[in-house]
């Protein structure tokens, strides 16, 4: 569809833009990225013709870009422009109207019911025909930007290009647009090459990423290859951390501050949780980063206040989520601050330890009921509903880990759980043989991310030795207060 | 009924309102009657053939040329202040005007169109000048620095005009009076001298009415609209430089003609330039036929220069329009 071979140019005589050759095929959304004053403007004016180039040429359909006539042009290429005010106002429908210039010749150049269709149908897909007779100055920046889209639409060109075309836009209006660019591109076939500057949005709407640097092609390919930690940092000059997008298989990057000298410094103590009939809780001194099964904010994220409910063996609810949710607001607690379990076990039978490393300290919190118990190799043979009965670990560790870390810890964690069903010889109930958990448990590990760096939390590292040992010692003696309360041992 | 043909229809009507009354009022009244009364009153028929009808249809295409000029440059440079007075064109085209008759330049093939070609040269040299100068001064031609660089060339050119006229002999600094923003005494001939080159240029103009609604939003958005933005800007300049040279030509520098018109109109039928164009010119002929008619009226008998009144109109409606750019701008 469009070929840049070795393009060269610019503003002056010191070229912007140095031998810059891609490919851009039909359907395709390709994004240009790069920091202020890489080029990537230039080069869509250069592609545009706005600019002249020194060197290089473009081919559109087959054909050299500079044979085409200024009108010939516009009907393969439309532009949308970033926002800025104009001195007088056209009304809406003048304004996308306008994009059938290219379409028309002849001294009087009657308009065609082509015209009026293309006009019609760029007003639908951009959602603003009921603004058709409004002057464009009444509306706001987001509406105008959308006129601009509709006149770009309207012009039926194949080809789109676009310079920062979500500037000055809030958020709505940015997703908005870039859907209807995006399903033009899909449906129609319509091909985008977009300048943008918020790296996340490219990544989401653009099937590849030119990344420039200094006037030329620092990397050019998927976003996943595009977006990597190494090369944004060397071509922004930032610090960033890649991560996934929650819905979509593309990178998105988060920038790091460096705010180190702010963080509060603090530790995790014994001192810091609370026990109660009703529940047990920890308020941490700061927030920890947290990865969980939790009933209330599970996953990763930072927290202050952990929570582990006790409820009563008949619990039933239809939502829990919500149950939860309204249980934390009646005691108090901040909903978006706080990670909430629940279990049976009277909440007074916690195991809390506090164990010493090299490193600091790690503290282990286990309530265990096993009158659910379960032999995880042979579940496939069950077919009934289980009661409650929960085993509910909490690993809080004075140290900083990766995200790989946290799996590791809760791996170990887990196996010095089974190890402690073992030792204690629980069994399933169902076939006889020693159970490796419950129905239900849950498992949280959360970090300080300050003091000493722990890269890795497997069985034998410092960090691991003190999670399994901690995990086995406490629930050993959480199975035990349970049975004690049952009255199956003395 | 759509807008734009009640649009025509207003114009039109105000237009042959204004002739009625610019060919009827005066020392001597005359019925509208004599136009188709063949046996009308011989005296009455002599001044509305004579003297009033040239009069009334030189005005109406000054006041036309100088509108639809108006029109197009202010569309061109986005700059709703531009207009060929405040562009320093016209002093640029009487320049052009009195050096003709200063130095007596006659050339022959142009015979009588001499004076108002040299006018457009004139207008033509001075507009590119301005624009030139203004580029240089700021790249983004803002509103100010456009008006700024008009005063300028202006004021320059003006003195040159008046030491032309200091030193021109007295038989010659009553024709030069004439060029000071007045259409009297001027006769067909005038009419014929300049109507050709009227309608060459505002044909140039109205060619580039799709153009000049695109180069609203910017020589580069119209650049991506498919506009052939060099060529059509120069078209537009040279249609406008033509027009205002005819106008200057005839009539001298008569000011604010080419500010307000255009204003009014966009201000009741919208800026779309397929209309606008059309409109102003039929308007700038109401308007100047009606301001002559009050500059020759009000302190009859007495006349008042034609550009006493225009300027009298014009200023406080440039103020307005600084204003509300300006309060646009802060805000």
């Amino acid at each position: 569809m469009l070929d840049v071979t070795n393009i060269t140019g610019g503003y002056g005589k010191e070229p912007v833009v140095k031998d810059v050759s891609f490919h851009v095929h039909k359907g395709e959304v390709l994004g240009i990225l790069g920091p202020n004053g890489s080029g990537k403007s230039t080069l869509i004016k250069i592609i545009s013709g706005i600019l002249p180039k020194i060197r290089g040429s473009i081919t559109i359909d087959g054909q050299d870009a500079s044979l085409y006539s200024q009108k010939e042009f516009a009907r393969k290429v439309a532009v949308l422009p970033q926002l800025h005010a104009h001195a007088f106002s056209h009304s809406v429908l003048e304004t996308v109207s306008l994009g059938r210039y290219p379409h028309q010749s002849g001294i009087f150049s009657s308009w065609s019911d082509e015209d009026e269709q293309a006009v019609t149908e760029a007003l639908t897909l951009t959602a603003i025909t009921r603004y058709k007779d409004t002057l464009i100055d009444l509306l706001s920046g987001g509406e105008q930007q959308r006129v601009f889209v509709a006149q770009a639409l309207a012009q039926e060109a194949p080809i789109l290009l676009l310079d920062e075309p979500t500037n000055h836009l809030d958020i709505a209006h940015q997703q908005q647009l870039l859907d209807t660019i995006r399903r033009q591109a899909v449906d129609k076939g319509l091909t985008v090459i977009s300048v943008f500057h918020d790296i996340n949005l490219a990544a989401m709407y653009c099937d590849r990423l030119l990344l420039m640097d200094e006037g030329r092609i620092a990397k050019i390919g998927f976003p996943q290859d595009v977006i990597i930690e190494a090369s944004i940092q060397s071509v922004y000059k930032a610090r960033v951390r890649t991560q996934p997008h929650p819905e979509l298989p593309k990178p998105q990057i988060t920038l790091l501050p460096d705010m180190k000298q702010e963080k509060l410094s603090f530790t995790v103590n014994r001192e810091d949780f609370t026990t109660s009939s009703e529940y047990v809780v920890l308020h941490a001194g700061g927030p920890l980063k947290t990865l969980s099964s939790a009933v209330h904010n599970p996953g990763l994220g930072w927290y202050r206040t952990f929570i582990n409910r006790h409820v009563d063996l008949n619990y039933n609810c239809d939502d829990v989520k919500v149950e939860m949710a309204s249980y934390l607001e009646q005691q108090g607690f901040s909903g978006a601050d706080t990670v909430g379990m629940m279990t049976a076990v009277a909440t007074e039978h916690v195991e809390i330890g506090e164990y010493n490393g090299e490193f600091g300290t790690v503290l282990i919190a286990v309530t265990a009921g096993i009158g659910n118990a379960v032999d995880v190799s042979e579940a496939l043979t069950r077919d009934r509903e289980q009661r409650i009965g929960t085993i509910n670990t909490w690993v809080i560790v004075n140290g900083e880990l990766p995200d790989e870390a946290f799996i590791q810890a809760m791996i170990t964690a887990t196996e010095a759980k089974t190890k402690a069903l073992q030792t204690e010889e629980v069994k399933d109930p169902l076939t006889g043989t020693i159970a490796t958990g419950t129905s239900t448990d849950s498992l949280l590990v959360a970090a300080t991310q300050q003091g000493e760096h722990l890269p890795y939390a497997g069985p034998i590292t410092p960090l691991g030795k003190l999670i399994g040992h901690g995990v086995y010692d406490c629930t050993v003696r959480a199975i035990r207060e349970y049975k004690k309360a049952k009255g199956w041992i003395n | 009924m759509n807008k734009s043909s009640v649009a025509y229809i207003v114009s039109i009507a105000t237009l042959i309102v204004a002739v009625w009354l610019g060919v009827s009022i005066g020392t001597v009244k005359i019925p509208v009657s004599t136009f188709w009364n063949t046996t009308a009153d011989a005296t009455a028929t002599s001044i509305l053939w004579k003297i009033r009808m040239p009069r009334v249809v030189l005005a109406g295409l000054v006041g036309a040329s100088l509108a639809i000029a108006g029109a197009a440059f202010q569309g061109l440079l986005k700059n709703p202040l531009a207009d060929p007075y405040t562009l320093g064109v016209s002093s640029g085209a009487s320049v052009g005007a009195v050096m003709t008759l200063f130095f007596g330049i006659s050339i022959p093939f142009l015979g009588n169109y001499t004076l108002p070609v040299f006018s457009m040269v004139g207008a033509a040299l001075t507009m590119f000048f301005v624009l030139g100068f203004a580029r240089l001064v700021d790249r983004t031609m803002k509103m100010e620095t456009i008006i700024l660089t008009g005063i300028i060339f202006g004021s320059f050119l003006g003195s040159v005009l008046s030491l032309m006229i200091a030193l021109t002999g007295e038989e010659l600094r009553q024709i030069i009076g004439w060029l000071l923003g007045s259409v009297s005494m001027r006769g067909w001939n005038y009419i014929t001298m300049i109507l050709p080159f009227i309608i060459i240029g505002s044909f140039m103009l109205w060619l580039n009415r799709r153009e000049l609604n695109a180069m609203l939003f910017g020589e580069e958005r119209a650049h991506h609209l498919g506009v052939n933005v060099k060529q059509r800007k120069f078209m537009i300049l040279i249609g406008g430089s033509i027009l205002t040279g005819s106008a200057v030509a005839v009539s001298g520098t008569i000011g604010f003609v080419g500010l307000v018109v255009p204003h009014m109109t966009r201000l009741l039928w919208g800026s779309d330039h397929r209309h606008l164009l059309t409109l102003s010119f039929m308007n700038g002929a109401s308007l100047l036929i009606i301001c002559d008619l009050i500059a020759r009226t009000i302190i009859s008998p007495t006349e008042l220069p034609v550009g006493v009144i225009t300027a009298f109109i014009g200023a406080p409606v440039f103020a307005f329009i600084f204003y509300k750019q300006r309060r646009q701008g802060a805000m």
